[in-house]
C-alpha cells in the first residue's frame, strides 16, 4: 500500500464521524433550530453503540443503538425548545453536559472491553485494483452510508417539496405558519433526524475507528461538526468537502510531523477553526449588504399561537 | 464550552463532597484532582487505583474524594480550592498542568498539605512527587532497538513538557545501545487523551515505516492500530496487553498506591513534610509489565537492563550526554543532575525532530 493511498484511507476514516454528525445538524439548522448538543449526542451514541455491539456482537445493531441514543437525547432537547420554548443555546449546552455525564455512567461497565471492529467491504476484483480499489471498494459501511446520507440530504432539501417547506420554516417560521405548515412538527422531525445522525457519528468511533469505549472519547468532535455546518454555509455539498478538508488537515499535520517538517503542530491543530473563521469572513464580504447566509430564523424560538 | 462543562461537573462533585464532610470529622480527608475520567485506562485510571490501594490499606482512617475531568490550567484552581474549603487536609493534584494553580491555593491555605505530581514548584505545605518514568523508557528503547526491522521507531508525544522530552531522550539513548543507527519519528498530538487522534498518529507513523510504536498519551488506541498492522507497541501507564496480546512488548505501569499510603500515614502521624519524591523502578513507583512477544535473548537483555538500573550500575542519562547538535551537555557528576532531567528541554543526539515552540 502506497503512502498516499494510506493517507487517503486515514483521512476518510477521520472525516466520517464529522460528516455524519454535521449532516444531521445541517438539516436541524436548516429548519431554524440551533442544537449545540451535538457533542453530547455523539458521546451518547458512542456509549450506547458500543454497549449494543458488545451485547449482541453485531456492529449493525450497535449502530442502531447509537442512532436510538442520539434520537432519545435530541427528544429531550425538542421537548425543551419546541415544547416549552426554552432558549436553544442554553438547552443545547445543557444537552452536551447531560450527554457527557450520562454516557460516562452508561459506559462505565464497558470500559476495558473490546469488540471486533466494523467489517470492511471486500469485492473480489474491484477491491484489488491498485490505489483506488481499497479507497473506493474497501471501506466500512459507515463511510458509504455517510456519503449516501449527504446526497440524500441534498436531494431532499433542493428537489422535494418537503425540503422546500423545511427551508421555508428555517427562513421564516411565522410566514410558514401563516401558510398552514406545521412548524413545530417539522422541526421535531428535523431535530430527531439530527440526533440520530449525531448518535451514528458518535457510534462510528467505538464501532469502527478505535474499537473500545472510553468516557469522553469523542474529544470535541461534536464542536468541530458544529463549526463544519457554519463552514459549509448550510450547503450539503460544501459540508462534505469541508468534512474531508478538516479530516485531511488533521491527518496531514501528523504526517508532516513524522516527516520531520518543521511546521508547528499547534498551528496545524488550530487550522480547521481558522479555516472556519476565514470562510465566515469571505461569505460575509461576498454577500455585502445582502445579509447572512444562515437560515433567517436560526436559533429563534417559535410559539405558534402568536 | 468544554471548560464550562468540566466546571459544572466539578461543582456537582464538590457538592457531593461537602455532603459527606459532616459525618466523619476525625478522619483524614484526602482529596484528588484527576485530569481525565477514571475510566481512561491510562494516567488517571492508575491514580485511581493508587487511591483505592490507599483506602484498602488505611481503611476508615481516611476518607477520600476525587474530582475527575478537571482541565489543566487556571480553571483547575477552583476545583482545588473546592477540596481545600470542604475540609480536605491532604490534596493530591495529579497532573503537570495543575502546578501553578496548586501553588496558588497552597499559599492561601497554609495548614492544608498539598502534593503535586510531576511538577517542580514547592511551598512549605506543597510537595511534589513523580516517577522516574525515563528508566522504563530506556528499557523500552533497548527492546525497540532489537525488535525493529525497519530501524524506525514511532513515538506519539503529548505536550512538550520535561517529562515527555526526557522520555523521548531516554528511549533513543536506550535504542542506540542495541541499534546505533536507529531512527525515531515523533508526532506531537497536543492532547493527553483523544483516542481517535492517537490512532491517527499511530497510523501515520506506521505508514511512514515505523514498526515499533510507543506513546506518551493515555488510551490503548495506538496499541490497537499496531495490532491491526501486525507491528509492535509499548503500552502506557497501565498494562495494555489485553488490547494487543500479540503486540505489546511491555508497558510502563505507574504504581502510585504505596506512595499515597505513605503520604497519608505521614499526615495521620503528624510527620508529613513537603518533599520532592522521585521514585523509580527500585522503589516500585515505576513497574514494567511482563516482557512479552519478544525472543528470549531480547527478554534477557531487558531484564538485565532493568536489574542494572535498579542496582544503580546503569543510569540512562550517564554523562557525557550529547545534545542534538552533538555537543556534550554540561555535567557536574557522573550522570545528569535530577534537576536537569526534571527540567529537560533539549533533545539528545539522534532525535530527528524539533521540540514544538522552541
Amino acid at each position: 500500500m502506497g503512502l498516499l493511498e494510506a493517507i487517503i484511507i486515514s483521512v476518510i476514516a477521520a472525516s466520517t464521524p464529522l460528516l455524519l454528525a454535521a449532516a444531521g445538524e445541517l438539516v436541524v439548522e436548516r429548519s431554524g433550530v440551533l442544537n449545540l448538543g451535538t457533542e453530547g449526542m455523539m458521546i451518547m451514541g458512542a456509549a450506547c453503540g458500543f454497549a449494543g455491539a458488545w451485547l449482541t456482537g453485531s456492529t449493525f445493531i450497535g449502530a442502531l443503538f447509537g442512532i436510538a441514543a442520539g434520537c432519545a437525547l435530541s427528544l429531550v432537547f425538542a421537548a425543551l425548545t419546541l415544547g416549552l420554548a426554552v432558549n436553544q443555546v442554553a438547552a443545547g449546552l445543557a444537552l452536551t453536559i447531560l450527554g457527557v455525564g450520562l454516557s460516562g455512567l452508561i459506559g462505565a461497565g464497558f470500559v476495558g472491553e473490546k469488540i471486533t471492529p466494523a467489517p470492511h467491504l471486500y469485492l473480489p476484483v474491484l477491491t484489488g485494483i491498485p490505489f483506488v480499489g481499497k479507497i473506493l471498494f474497501g471501506q466500512d459501511g459507515f463511510v458509504y452510508f455517510s456519503v449516501a446520507l449527504v446526497v440524500a440530504i441534498w436531494w431532499f432539501l433542493y428537489r422535494t417539496r418537503a425540503g422546500l417547506v423545511l427551508r421555508a420554516i428555517g427562513d421564516s417560521h411565522t410566514s410558514a405558519h401563516a401558510l398552514g405548515y406545521p412548524v413545530l412538527k417539522i422541526r421535531l422531525l428535523a431535530v430527531l433526524f439530527g440526533g440520530g445522525c449525531a448518535g451514528l457519528g458518535g457510534a462510528f468511533l467505538p464501532l469502527a475507528y478505535t474499537p473500545f469505549f472510553i468516557p469522553g472519547m469523542t474529544a470535541g468532535r461534536g464542536w468541530i461538526a458544529l463549526a463544519l455546518v457554519v463552514f459549509s454555509s448550510w450547503m450539503p455539498g460544501r459540508l462534505a468537502a469541508g468534512a474531508y478538508l478538516f479530516g485531511a488537515v488533521t491527518i496531514l499535520q501528523l504526517h508532516a510531523q513524522a516527516f520531520g517538517l518543521g511546521i508547528p503542530s499547534q498551528l496545524m491543530s488550530a487550522l480547521p477553526y481558522l479555516a472556519t473563521v476565514v470562510v465566515l469572513v469571505l461569505i460575509s464580504r461576498a454577500r455585502g449588504s445582502a445579509g447572512s447566509v444562515a437560515p433567517a430564523s436560526l436559533g429563534t424560538v417559535f410559539v405558534p399561537d402568536r | 464550552m468544554k471548560k464550562l462543562m468540566m466546571t459544572a461537573a466539578a461543582a456537582a462533585l464538590a457538592i457531593v463532597a461537602t455532603g459527606f464532610s459532616a459525618s466523619a470529622a476525625e478522619k483524614l480527608k484526602v482529596g484528588f484532582i484527576y485530569l481525565g475520567p477514571v475510566g481512561d485506562l491510562g494516567w488517571t485510571y492508575m491514580h485511581e487505583l493508587g487511591r483505592q490501594a490507599m483506602v484498602k490499606e488505611l481503611g476508615d482512617k481516611v476518607e477520600t474524594t476525587y474530582l475527575e475531568n478537571v482541565s489543566e490550567g487556571p480553571d483547575s484552581e477552583r476545583s482545588i480550592e473546592q477540596l481545600a474549603r470542604t475540609g480536605h487536609q491532604l490534596i493530591f493534584t495529579t497532573s503537570f498542568g495543575y502546578m501553578d494553580p496548586t501553588l496558588k491555593v497552597a499559599k492561601k491555605y497554609p495548614k492544608i498539605k498539598f502534593e503535586h505530581a510531576t511538577g517542580f514548584k514547592n511551598a512549605p505545605n506543597m510537595g511534589t512527587y513523580s516517577g522516574r518514568f525515563y528508566e522504563g523508557r530506556y528499557i523500552q528503547g533497548v527492546i525497540a532497538g532489537k525488535m525493529s526491522k525497519t530501524g524506525t521507531l514511532g513515538y506519539i508525544a503529548s505536550f512538550p513538557i520535561p517529562e515527555v522530552i526526557s522520555g523521548i531522550n531516554a528511549t533513543i539513548l536506550g535504542a542506540q545501545t542495541t541499534n546505533p543507527n536507529i531512527k525515531l519519528k515523533v508526532i506531537w498530538v497536543n492532547t493527553w487523551f483523544d483516542p481517535g487522534k492517537e490512532a491517527d498518529a499511530a497510523k501515520a507513523l506506521a505508514d511512514q515505516g515505523a514498526d515499533v510504536i510507543m506513546q506518551h498519551t493515555d488510551s490503548p488506541a495506538a496499541m490497537q492500530v499496531a495490532a491491526q498492522r501486525g507491528i509492535y507497541a509499548f503500552g502506557q501507564d497501565s498494562d495494555m496487553i489485553k488490547f494487543g496480546p500479540k503486540t505489546q512488548l511491555t508497558s510502563i505501569v505507574n504504581n502510585w498506591g504505596p506512595y499515597y499510603t505513605r503520604a497519608a500515614k505521614a499526615a495521620l502521624a503528624g510527620t508529613w513534610k513537603a518533599e520532592d519524591t522521585w521514585d523509580g523502578l527500585k522503589e516500585k513507583m515505576v513497574v514494567m509489565a511482563p516482557y512479552t512477544n519478544m525472543p528470549d535473548d531480547v527478554k534477557a537483555l531487558a531484564q538485565k537492563t532493568e536489574a542494572a538500573i535498579i542496582g544503580g550500575t546503569l543510569h540512562p542519562f550517564k554523562c557525557p550526554v550529547l545534545g542534538q547538535d552533538g555537543k556534550a551537555v554540561e555535567c557536574k557528576g557522573a550522570n545528569l543532575e535530577p534537576g536537569q532531567i526534571l527540567g529537560m528541554n533539549f533533545y539528545v543526539k539522534g532525535v530527528d525532530d524539533k521540540i514544538p515552540g522552541k
